[in-house]
């Protein structure tokens, strides 16, 4: 389970960040929306410690990330995979490489395990025949169904992702969606979805939560969402430009 | 620039020499931890060393022959004709204490320090660097200590190579160009020289490898705003490492004993 307590993280006067309440339970998948640059991306990379909050709590099962030292935070860090926005692939790296990354240093697998589990990682995603290739060899859609094999290839408990359809096509962006709901049936994956793709967030969540001036101002299931009296989350979901939303 | 007080490019000094200095700390701190990257470390051991033989073949080179020109110039004009054999310790001495040594620390610097900035900086730029972060991998460990060890390791080999070309170079100028007696030069250079000599030059190289891989390593990681932050990276890389090399060899000369003879 993720709890995240009184989140506050600013970037020079701009505070990002202002109070974020938000609890995650264990083999759910939130989707959090909001608008580009209301804090999303911010607030997945406190998850996962690459940055640290002005103030306030995350706990991650129970355990409390924001005071710990780097070893212990690595230690926590593994139980997460992250699907970047821009896939992130480590460019010096073919596909293979990429995948096994996590897998060669932190698990006491063989090789001959490795290579079947970067294999089946990505086999998942449909890239089977990409192993040799190089990330610069590859479509932006191709690189983001690399970055989920690796992100899945460690099996992680908690799943982060920062984007998933963005710059790739509906129907892989179906797909990509499949890919999250099959993870957490069959292996019981928390999931952190971070999306304004409200056709995806319906099809994925178990609850969405809007994050609009740096706070979480609503939590509920895809109809209590579609549901919504607040006129905020009304402007969102249906993409219009007049509402109470100025600020884009 | 022009608006920022003293005080506050003080302040602003002292935040990057804390950064620096937090970075040369943790890097330390991984040094002997688990994974250990080995791969990465053969990589930059030939990136750094192999791959430089030919600039610092060259640097040492002519840093051997114009030394040797003007060492063998002061003597034949100032002493007199026959005094040229005395040539031979001051470029050894001059050449593995202090010239090779600085030419090969700025020349990697320039070659390598430069290279690791960028190279991480895009990392960083394309979030390859939270990627490994996500991957439950230290960036310190995997980046910056085997490029630390590497540079530790070969910037002696590489001075140890630059002394030999250096010294022959001006050995070639003077005995074969100039036609300096070849066995008082010899005769004179080994009498004079300390094995001491060359470790101090050796000692240095040391200790500017790792300022060169922490610089480079620290400007990378810092890097922020796409190409433009990568190319700045890179350039304050080179301009750092080698006032830093500068500085620190004038240092480092004051404090190492002249000889270990006494006197």
């Amino acid at each position: 389970m993720i709890r995240i307590i009184d989140l506050h993280k600013s970037f020079g006067p701009k505070d990002v960040l202002r109070g974020v309440n938000l609890t995650i339970e264990k083999g759910e998948t939130m989707v959090v929306i909001g608008q580009s640059g209301s804090g999303k991306s911010v607030l997945i990379k406190h998850l996962i410690g690459l940055l640290k909050p002005d103030s306030g709590e995350i706990y991650i099962d129970d355990v409390e990330i924001t005071g710990l030292d780097d070893d212990e935070l690595m230690r926590v860090t593994r139980k997460f995979g992250l699907l970047f926005q821009g896939a992130a692939l480590f460019d010096s790296m073919t596909v293979a490489e990429n995948v096994r990354f996590g897998l060669e240093r932190y698990t006491r697998l063989s090789e001959e395990e490795i290579c079947k589990r970067a294999a089946e990682s990505l086999a998942l995603v449909g890239l089977n025949e990409a192993e040799c290739l190089m990330p610069f060899e590859l479509s932006g859609g191709m690189k983001k169904r690399v970055g989920l094999a690796r992100a899945i290839a460690y099996r992680p408990e908690i799943m982060l992702y920062d984007e998933p359809s963005t710059g790739i096509d509906p129907i892989r962006a179906d797909a990509i969606n499949d890919l999250i709901n099959k993870l957490k049936n069959d292996l019981g994956i928390t999931s952190v979805v971070i999306t304004h793709d409200m056709v995806s967030s319906y099809k994925i969540a178990d609850r969405i939560a809007m994050l609009y001036g740096g706070e979480i101002i609503e939590v509920g299931t895809p109809e209590e969402i579609r549901n919504s009296s607040s006129a905020i989350i009304q402007q969102f979901i249906h993409g219009q430009a007049e509402g109470p939303i100025k600020d884009w | 620039m022009a608006n920022l007080s003293p005080n506050a490019l003080l302040l602003g000094a002292f935040e990057q020499l804390g950064a620096v200095g937090w970075l040369f700390f943790k890097t330390m701190k991984n040094l002997f931890r688990r994974p250990r990257e080995h791969h990465t470390l053969l990589q930059q051991l030939e990136e750094i060393g192999v791959r430089s033989l030919p600039v610092v073949s060259l640097t040492a080179a002519f840093g051997g022959l114009v030394f040797g020109f003007q060492t063998y110039t002061g003597f034949h004009r100032y002493i007199g004709p026959g005094s040229e054999t005395f040539a031979g310790p001051i470029i050894t001495l001059g050449l593995a204490k202090e010239l090779i040594p600085i030419l090969v620390g700025l020349m990697i610097s320039g070659r390598v320090g430069s290279s690791m900035a960028a190279e991480i900086g895009t990392m960083k730029i394309t979030e390859q660097i939270d990627a490994l972060h996500s991957l439950g991998a230290n960036p310190i460990r995997y980046l910056v200590v085997p490029r630390t060890l590497a540079a530790f390791f070969m910037l002696p080999c590489l001075v140890l190579y630059g002394d030999i070309i250096g010294i022959l170079c001006g050995y070639f100028y003077n005995v074969v160009l100039m036609g300096v007696n070849r066995v008082m030069y010899v005769q004179n250079t080994l009498m004079y020289l300390e094995i001491w000599d060359v470790a101090t030059g050796l000692i240095k190289s040391c200790v500017f490898g790792v300022v060169i891989a922490i610089v480079g390593c620290w400007q990378g990681m810092e890097t922020e705003g796409g190409a433009e932050g990568v190319g700045r990276a890179t350039t304050r890389t080179v301009v750092i490492s080698s006032i830093s090399i500068l500085i620190l060899n004038f240092f480092i000369s004051k404090l190492l004993p002249a000889s270990l003879k006494g006197g």
